[in-house]
């Protein structure tokens, strides 16, 4: 048994190594690169937001927060199901984040964080095993109708704000309240910094095998069941995983916000989460991010210069991204070969 | 009693005006398997063309009764200008793409026509109350409904056995009908499924812009009328099954109906009512309440 390594003459140690030393061997070198990668990016972002002004390190927070939440849905879309109520984990992780903080007076960053996405998940929680049955158009549609009565609920409770919504101070990191000038690209870290460790697990999960069966599910999913894979617990798992990083995505982008409002589950914003999803195509994790990047430099560009057509300025963007770029962004580095 | 009837007529007119935009969507979805998210946008649309068409009515001098000529006069255009348009130069290059992501390309057909509208019309709300007070008013009892409200229940009637009529008594009907059931098979009997397609697509459009032009009397026709219609009646077609009319029309009552019971009972739900209703019957049926089981294609 050849690994592509040891063909090619081999970076590693493979000669006489036992087929199981070798995959672990080959596992850990794959494993050592995304680390460094992740930590050089995060690096370089860190570096890039020390000396960016605000406005820019605002627009990198923002996406970083909102491509968590397509991350989920890209996370789903390997198996060939799109979510239209991702708006619904969103606005669970942020309401539960600002409740957090203002009705107990809990303020830590990545606390609270990690909050939103737990009681997101555990809200996915009974849902899970329902929508894995469903595909195409009526997962879509589930997921909306769920997400709509989040935002119904969220309009009406008193407890939640009703329509205005309510306020959220400055979040503490470590126990250190950071000064007014900081605070923004102490936000900044935390967002980012957040955003690269999953970036790095979500794509640990992609290559593993689960994250492989969702991938063949893609393609065919009775014969994954003839193999022996199971297509629902598969479904379940990325809906549980989708969550999460749409809670954790949500309480982030509301600590940076600073308010929260039932508008976070409307369909509109599901709908915005999903354009970002499409736009990376579902092969290239880091093009989530860059996705979510180029839909806020567009929208608040075009919203700055253009006020009243930045929707049209999106549309016709999108139009042009899935009818020119049907594989997303990612495919522009990612091979046909992947 | 009175609080019952007062609940039916309400739930009533909210199902009559939905039901004709559901149908509108539900043509499209059957056709061309197209969600269109951008159905919405073509609702608001027609109640703008209305509030136009009304308003150059009025500074004509025209009698108040041709107003509702204007209204119908508006659906038209619009089905007749945007529709063709659209279908040719945008829909045509996605027919066969995956669902999911047709909802998508009308997603971006709906910020696109959500900014057009505010270009043409402008932000400020639009008011068309002169038709509204035409018929009258209704004494049933101790209310007072007005006589509107009846019309346009009369008319949801009227366009959907019209369009039961028109796809199962006429020849064009049936040719749909086949195209429906299998575009291929239609197309090698030579049907031209590009005509099809078209013309069933200005038909749901038309649908969409009826409905949208006669209640633009009884709302202020304002800019984010359309991103609540779309989701109203994805709901009415999700229940009562993509692309089945009995199906619209069941789906808009028990959307209407659920609405009214839970503006006059129980207020807090007013907004999600109708999303549990649309997420219990998903569970339960989730083809919707008239549609056939599909087997899996492998």
């Amino acid at each position: 048994m050849t690994t592509p390594e040891a063909a090619s003459g081999g970076r590693l140690p493979l000669e006489g190594a036992t087929p199981a030393d070798r995959q672990s061997l080959i596992r850990g070198a794959r494993l050592g690169t995304l680390v460094l990668n992740g930590l050089g990016a995060f690096g370089l972002l860190a570096a890039v937001g020390f000396f960016a002004p605000r406005w820019l390190t605002y627009l990198i927070t923002m996406s970083a927060g909102h491509g968590l939440v397509s991350l989920g849905i890209v996370c789903l879309m390997r198996g060939g199901v799109v979510p239209f109520g991702q708006g619904m984990v969103f606005a669970i992780g942020g309401y539960t984040a600002a409740l957090l903080f203002n009705k107990l007076g809990f303020s830590d960053a990545l606390g609270l964080a990690l909050a939103g996405g737990v009681l997101a998940t555990l809200i996915a929680l009974p849902f899970a095993p329902l929508l894995a049955r469903y595909r195409g158009i009526f997962f879509a549609m589930l997921t909306l109708a769920l997400s709509m009565v989040t935002y119904g609920l969220g309009m009406k409770l008193d407890v939640l704000g009703g329509s205005d919504g309510f306020n959220v101070g400055r979040a503490t990191v470590f126990g250190w309240r950071p000064p007014d000038a900081q605070v923004g690209y102490v936000l900044y870290l935390v967002t980012v910094g957040v955003a690269t460790v999953l970036a790095l697990l979500a794509r640990v999960y992609f290559d593993s095998t689960r994250g492989l069966v969702t991938l063949a599910t893609r393609d065919n999913e009775l014969r994954v069941e003839y193999l022996g894979g199971s297509v629902r617990q598969a479904m379940m798992i990325n809906f549980l995983i989708a969550a999460l990083c749409g809670g954790i995505g949500g309480a982030l982008v509301v600590l940076s916000l600073g308010h929260i409002e039932p508008q976070f589950s409307y369909w509109t914003t599901s709908g915005e989460f999903v354009f970002v999803a499409i736009l990376a195509g579902w092969q290239s994790v880091a093009a989530v991010f860059v996705a979510s990047m180029v839909l806020e430099v567009v929208r608040s560009f075009s919203s700055a210069y253009f006020p009243n057509t930045w929707q049209l300025a999106l549309g016709l963007f999108l139009l042009f991204v899935i009818r020119f770029l049907p594989r997303g962004i990612g495919s522009l580095w990612i091979g046909r070969k992947r | 009693m009175q609080a019952a009837l007062t609940i039916l007529i309400d739930g009533l007119t909210y199902a009559s005006w939905l039901f004709i935009v559901a149908l509108g969507l539900t043509l499209v979805f059957g056709v061309l398997k197209i969600l269109n998210v951008a159905h919405g946008s073509f609702y608001a649309l027609g109640a703008y063309a209305a509030a136009s068409f009304v308003g150059w009515g009025a500074s004509l001098k025209w009698a108040p009764a041709f107003s509702l000529v204007a209204m119908l006069l508006a659906a038209v255009a619009v089905a007749l200008l945007v529709a063709p348009l659209l279908e040719r130069t945008l829909l045509r290059f996605f027919y066969g793409r995956d669902e999911v992501l047709l909802v998508l390309v009308t997603y971006a057909l709906f910020l696109i026509l959500e900014d057009v509208t505010k270009l043409v019309w402008g932000a400020n709300p639009l008011y068309v109350s002169e038709p509204y007070g035409l018929f009258g008013n209704v004494n049933l009892g101790v209310q007072t409904y007005v006589g509107y409200d009846f019309v346009l229940f009369v008319l949801a009637v009227l366009v959907g056995g019209g369009v039961w009529w028109g796809l199962n008594r006429t020849r064009h009907g049936k040719i749909v009908l086949a195209v429906i059931h299998s575009a291929e098979i239609a197309s090698s009997m030579g049907v031209n499924i590009s005509r099809v397609y078209a013309m069933a697509f200005t038909a749901g459009i038309f649908l969409a812009a009826l409905g949208g032009a006669f209640t633009a009397p009884m709302i202020s026709v304002s800019p984010g009328i359309s991103v609540g219609v779309i989701i109203v009646s994805f709901a009415v077609v999700i229940i009562g099954g993509l692309g089945s009319i009995e199906g619209a029309a069941i789906g808009a009552l028990i959307v209407g109906l659920a609405r009214s019971l839970a503006v006059h009972l129980a207020p807090v739900a007013e907004l999600f009512s109708i999303y549990i209703v649309m997420a219990v019957v998903l569970v339960f049926r989730p083809e919707g309440l008239f549609q056939r089981i599909q087997a899996r294609k492998i």
